[in-house]
């Protein structure tokens, strides 16, 4: 039989721990797939977060730094300062991007920081056992608000992308989700650009990536998907919120 | 070599920093260090270096982090908060092998503090202010020229060890003017090559993995073990200290950075009085000459040892423990920014010397 579908070279070809139906392996496969289609792995280094992905410190075929909970966007801004021909980018969840490490996101961003950010939104805290997230939407019951957010106790979800957009800072900004074919065909079209944008030296590149958490959610990775579309995308908008001219 | 140059220490500790090999700097303003930042942001660009104001010092020590990942020489320099925001950061750096050097320019603490010389932050600097079990390499000069002398040093500890270093200096240091000398420029080609960097594959090599994360216990004990083998060595090559007049001295006197700098002014004045006073100056806080203070403890000449901090005593518990109770450790300190006087000192040790008779 013919294997019509090959492991991307930049990932390691081995077993993935996250739970079944977790989006973060379709959004490596995608980060590999055009790493090797734009010809960046021998240039590449990925710094990752804490998160349940810091299990890619055993999945991607590159050079990789693994950073402290939230910091990945000033780390990759020491490694791209060191070598400034380099492909740097960052692979972060929500909690570590958009709460411990909005700081270091925020001026990553503003700074025009030559690096590129795979911004996995799920929702939730999926490491740590689903507590909530800045990102959580309103009324969603997790650990730490088990009778559901409140605009009263936990205030309001970010909209990072939307944030982002007001800085000069940034070349690319897209929203996109891996919950449908078209979605994932998307994503990578936006993971593409904003790779592009790092190389062609325009700006701190960012593609936010609704996604899902079944396990902390608490259901089938078939509802998972379904609740994406039907809650989260309504609060999230898709779309590219800014592209630099040249892009 | 020979260049006498009339520079503050803040400043010195930059172009020291510079022809150590150093060619980035990334920090956050914080009094009494603000020096040292701004000559960077002056003089890096001159030798196509790079200087980066980060947005705090947690960005800072993180920057730091990925620089070294990358195979490059890097410091940073601040005072006391601003070094306890960079502990998490640390930590990172010394779990993960990375060569850095932090420069901590100790003011008066705890809390905001003021901005006067101190020396409260020895056992965040010496016992490892950030979690989990591992060493900072600590140096504590007591002059401008001395700061100088020893950022070479590390910067090649660093390397040598894959581990961070601390600079232990204070408010006086930093901000004092002083006739000092530089060494010439370190050929950055000729640096020891850091086959381990992630500075990505070039097509060269497989990868390479920056990380100080493993989930299973029994490999996190084989990283740790490898951290302590690493120390083990630290301690046996890399103790630095001073002794000044102890060869026939009776009562010792035990002091880093700044203070020691006092106190060979109080030994000149005492010995001018017949008194056999001497002093053992620490260099590197840590590792610390254990040895060489259980030698003296041990010697029968020896009647006691005077401690002198500017803090109610943290390194007092080192001298201690490494003179093992045989001899009594007495101790002197002023606290909040302030300094001794040297008569205020000398007069301590007479009243000492007379309750020992
Ligand atoms: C300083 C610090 N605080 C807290 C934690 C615990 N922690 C680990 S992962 C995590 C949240 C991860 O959530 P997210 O970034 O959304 O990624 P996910 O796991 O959902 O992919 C937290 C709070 C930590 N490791 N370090
Ligand atoms: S906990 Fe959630 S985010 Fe983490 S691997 Fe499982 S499904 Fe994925």
């Amino acid at each position: 039989m013919e294997q019509l579908n090959h492991m991307p070279t930049p990932l390691m070809d081995i077993p993935r721990s996250y739970c079944p139906g977790c989006t973060h392996g379709i959004i490596h496969r995608l980060v590999a797939e055009v790493i090797e289609e734009m010809d960046l792995l021998q240039k590449a280094i990925i710094v990752l977060p804490v998160g349940c992905s810091t299990l890619a410190v055993d999945y991607f075929a590159f050079d990789s730094v693994q950073s402290a909970h939230g910091r990945a966007p000033a780390v990759a801004t020491g490694v791209k300062r060191a070598l400034p021909d380099r492909f740097v980018m960052t692979y972060q969840g929500d909690g570590d991007l958009a709460s411990i490490g909005a700081a270091e996101m925020v001026h990553a961003a503003t700074r025009g920081e030559l690096i590129t950010t795979i911004f996995v939104n799920n929702g939730i805290y999926g490491m740590t056992g689903g507590q909530m997230a800045p990102t959580s939407l309103m009324g969603w019951k997790t650990e730490t608000s088990p009778y559901g957010r409140t605009a009263q106790a936990n205030g309001y979800p970010i909209r990072v992308s939307e944030m982002l957009a007001q800085l000069n800072g940034p070349a690319y900004i897209a929203r996109t989700d891996v919950v449908s074919v078209p979605g994932i065909n998307k994503t990578k079209a936006a993971i593409k650009k904003a790779f592009t944008a790092q190389i062609k030296g325009l700006g701190y590149s960012i593609v936010e990536i609704l996604s899902t958490c079944p396990t902390n959610w608490g259901m089938t990775p078939v509802d998972a998907l379904k609740r994406v579309k039907e809650e989260t995308m309504k609060y999230y908008p898709l779309g590219e919120f800014k592209v630099a001219e040249g892009l | 070599m020979g260049e006498k140059l009339l520079m503050k220490g803040a400043e010195a500790i930059g172009e020291a920093a510079i022809r150590a090999g150093c060619r980035h700097f990334f920090g956050y303003p914080i009094t009494p260090q603000n020096e040292a930042p701004a000559y960077m942001a002056r003089r890096l660009p001159e030798v196509n270096g790079t200087f980066l104001q980060a947005e705090s010092e947690v960005a800072a020590i993180n920057m730091l982090y990925g620089c070294a990942a990358a195979g490059k020489r890097v410091i940073t320099t601040s005072s006391s908060p601003g070094i306890s925001l960079m502990q998490e950061g640390l930590s990172y750096i010394a779990g993960s092998e990375l060569p850095v050097v932090v420069m901590n320019v100790v003011r008066g603490g705890p809390g905001l503090g003021d901005i006067a010389p101190a020396q409260g932050d020895y056992f965040q600097a010496v016992k490892g202010g950030g979690h989990g079990d591992y060493h900072l390499i600590v140096l504590a000069p007591s002059t401008v020229q001395e700061s100088i002398d020893l950022m070479q040093l590390a910067f090649d500890l660093a390397d040598k060890y894959r581990n961070p270093v601390m600079m232990l200096s204070d408010g006086l240091l930093g901000q004092m003017m002083e006739a000092v000398e530089f060494p010439g420029f370190v050929d950055i080609e000729k640096l020891p090559k850091k086959p381990w960097a992630a500075d990505s594959m070039q097509g060269k090599r497989s990868r390479n993995l920056v990380n100080s994360f493993d989930l299973l216990p029994e490999g996190l004990e084989v990283m740790n073990k490898k951290m302590w083998a690493k120390y083990a060595d630290v301690e046996k090559n890399e103790v630095k200290f001073e002794e000044v007049e102890t060869a026939d001295a009776e009562y010792i006197f035990v002091a880093y950075g700044t203070v020691a700098r006092i106190i060979k002014t109080v030994i000149k004045d005492l010995r001018s009085k017949g008194h056999k006073v001497g002093l053992i100056r620490p260099i590197t806080l840590y590792p610390f000459p254990k040895k060489q203070l259980l030698a003296l403890a041990e010697n029968p000449r020896v009647k006691f040892f005077l401690d002198i901090e500017l803090s109610f005593g943290q390194m007092i518990e080192d001298v201690k423990l490494s003179t093992e109770f045989k001899k009594p450790v007495h101790f002197y300190g002023r606290q909040g920014g302030m300094l001794p006087e040297p008569n205020e000192i000398s007069e301590v040790m007479l009243k000492l010397m007379k309750e020992a008779k």
